[in-house]
């Protein structure tokens, strides 16, 4: 009873020193958590990744979100969107810096591209879940 | 900068990619098996891409 008491208990959290940088970095540069941790070969693959679904999305001519209310299906989708954006770190930052916003269009490309910045940042927030667990140790 | 113009099945195909390999190594615990789940991933997507399109093509007769 004790044994399985034990076993289904949650691991304690480690402080957060050890795991709040590497998460950080990880959200500014996909893929640099796993950098700063020694996961040389995953990071640049997420770095890759993450990066090139969030510039397609820009070539696409995808649209960002911003933090707008309205009715609660259109706040949910606005802030949503404008999560999932954020989540993309310095690219979003240097995309809204560099006047790469666009209006929202119609058309299959528009709407694809914006579905892939949504999604870059979305895959963002995974690498940073892993990099905590990493960080963690409670994965390899 | 010039604008990407893509179909559906080359963005979705992209899209599948990408999200694949993303998928492949968050989610375990060694080589061997990220690239496993990858590959299993991006099958499905490609299986779901397929489906979902003849559905459609079906559908609007």
């Amino acid at each position: 009873m004790a044994t399985t008491a034990k076993a289904i208990a949650k691991p304690a959290l480690p402080p957060i020193g050890v795991w709040l940088p590497p998460v950080l970095v990880s959200w500014l540069i996909p893929g640099g958590g796993h950098f700063l941790l020694k996961r040389r070969g995953r990071a640049a693959l997420l770095l890759a990744a993450i990066s090139l679904m969030f510039l397609l999305g820009l070539m696409m001519r995808g649209a960002m979100f911003t933090p707008k209310g309205g009715d609660p299906l259109t706040t949910l989708i606005n802030y949503g969107g404008f999560v999932g954006d954020l989540a993309s770190g310095a690219l979003y930052l240097l995309a809204m810096m560099l006047g790469y916003t666009q209006p929202d269009a119609a058309g299959h490309v528009h709407d694809y591209g914006t579905k892939f910045l949504v999604s870059a940042g979305l895959l963002n927030i995974l690498a940073m879940v892993d990099t905590f667990e990493i960080a963690a140790k409670r994965k390899s | 900068m010039t604008k990407m113009n893509l179909t559906h099945f080359e963005a979705a195909f992209l899209f599948a990619l990408l999200a694949s390999v993303v998928l492949g190594i968050v989610t375990k615990n060694n080589d061997r098996e990220r690239l496993r789940y990858g590959a299993y991933c991006f099958a499905y997507f490609l299986v779901a891409l397929f489906g979902i399109a003849w559905v459609m093509k079906l559908g609007h007769g």
